[in-house]
C-alpha cells in the first residue's frame, strides 16, 4: 500500500469515526460497556504507543537515549509541566545524551 | 458580553492556543517520519485528531504495514465517535453544520463544551475551540513540517524521544485511578515483549486488544 493510500484511508476513517457520531441513537453512545471499552481501548493504544516509540527500533528492540528521555517526561508530567515543555525537554535530553556519547 | 460568555471564550481561546503550539512538534516528527510536507498536512486536514495523528506517524516510522497504521487510527478514534453522540445535542440541527461539528469533534473541543453550565455557552464553547484548533494546529503543522524538512537528521534533535514523550503527556491525564494504570501497565508489557518477535506494527494491535480484554476483566460486576 502507497504511503498516500495509508494517509488517505486512515484519515476517512477517522473522519467517518466522528461522523457516526452524529446519526447514531444517543443511547448506543451512552451504554456504560460501549464507554468503558472506548476509554479502555484509547489507554491501552496510547500506552502501547509510548512503548513502541521508547524501545522499538530496525532490530525490534533497543534500550538508548530514549529511555533516559521517557523517564524525564514521566517526572516532568507529574510536577504538572505544560505537553510543550514536555516534549521539548524528551527532545533535548536525548539530543544531549547523543551528543556527548553517553547513550546512542 | 457577559461574564460567563467572557469564561466561555476565554476557555476556548486558551486551549486553542496550547493545543496549536504543539501542531510543531507534530509536523516537524512527521516529516522526521518519511512523511511529505503535503501527507503531513493533510492529516492535520482531513484527520485532524492528535492521537490517530502521532500513531499514523508513529507506524509509518517504525515500518509498520499500511493496515496496522489504519487500524491504530482508526481504534484511537472510536473515542470522538463517543464525544459526537454526547454533543451532538447541543451543537444544533443543519446538515452542512453537522458535518463541520463532526470534523471539529475532538478531545479538546467536547471537554470545553462539556465544561460549560448551559446549552448557549456549551455550544459556543464547541465551535470556538473547534474552530481555533482547527486554525492554529493546521498552521502550527506546517510551520513544524517547513521545519522538521531543514532539520536533516532528527535523532541528534532526539525528535525520536519527542515522539515517545508526546504519546506520554497524551496518556497522562487518562490515567486516574487504578484501573487506568494497571491497563496501561499491562499494554505496555505486552507491547515490549512482542516488540522483537512481531512485525513493526503488530504488537500494538495485540496490547490494544489484550488491553480491552484486561479493562473489562478488571471492571466486570461494577457500575
Amino acid at each position: 500500500m502507497s504511503l498516500w493510500m495509508t494517509i488517505i484511508t486512515a484519515s476517512v476513517a477517522v473522519l467517518a469515526l466522528k461522523l457516526i457520531g452524529y446519526v447514531v441513537p444517543r443511547s448506543f453512545g451512552e451504554h456504560p460497556t460501549v464507554q468503558n471499552a472506548s476509554s479502555i481501548l484509547t489507554i491501552a493504544l496510547l500506552a502501547s504507543l509510548v512503548t513502541t516509540q521508547t524501545l522499538g527500533s530496525a532490530t525490534g528492540f533497543a534500550l538508548d537515549a530514549r529511555v533516559v528521555a521517557i523517564v524525564l517526561a514521566g517526572v516532568l508530567l507529574w510536577l504538572r509541566a505544560p505537553f510543550i515543555v514536555v516534549v521539548i525537554a524528551g527532545a533535548a535530553s536525548a539530543a544531549v545524551l547523543r551528543a556527548t556519547g553517553l547513550m546512542p | 458580553m457577559d461574564a460567563t460568555t467572557r469564561r466561555t471564550v476565554s476557555m476556548g481561546l486558551g486551549v486553542s492556543l496550547a493545543v496549536s503550539m504543539y501542531g510543531v512538534s507534530f509536523g516537524a516528527l512527521s516529516v522526521a517520519s518519511g512523511l511529505d510536507v503535503w501527507q503531513t498536512q493533510v492529516l492535520s486536514l482531513l484527520m485532524f485528531s492528535g492521537g490517530s495523528q502521532f500513531a499514523v506517524i508513529g507506524l509509518v516510522a517504525a515500518g509498520a504495514s499500511g493496515f496496522s497504521a489504519i487500524a491504530s487510527a482508526a481504534l484511537l478514534g472510536v473515542r470522538n465517535t463517543l464525544y459526537a453522540v454526547t454533543i451532538a445535542p447541543t451543537v444544533g440541527g443543519g446538515f452542512w453544520r453537522r458535518i463541520v461539528a463532526g470534523h471539529w469533534t475532538i478531545d479538546e473541543s467536547t471537554a470545553v463544551s462539556i465544561a460549560q453550565d448551559d446549552v448557549r455557552h456549551k455550544r459556543l464553547g464547541f465551535w470556538i475551540t473547534g474552530a481555533g484548533i482547527f486554525v492554529g494546529w493546521n498552521l502550527m503543522t506546517f510551520v513544524g513540517a517547513i521545519l522538521g524538512d531543514a532539520l536533516g537528521d532528527v535523532r541528534a534533535y532526539g525528535l525520536d524521544a519527542a515522539a515517545a514523550a508526546a504519546f506520554l503527556g497524551l496518556l497522562w491525564p487518562r490515567l486516574s485511578g487504578r484501573d487506568p494504570i494497571a491497563i496501561a501497565v499491562v499494554a505496555a508489557v505486552v507491547t515490549a515483549w512482542a516488540l522483537p518477535s512481531l512485525p513493526p506494527g503488530v504488537p500494538v494491535l495485540v496490547a490494544a486488544a489484550v488491553g480491552l480484554v484486561a479493562g473489562l476483566w478488571l471492571k466486570r460486576g461494577r457500575p
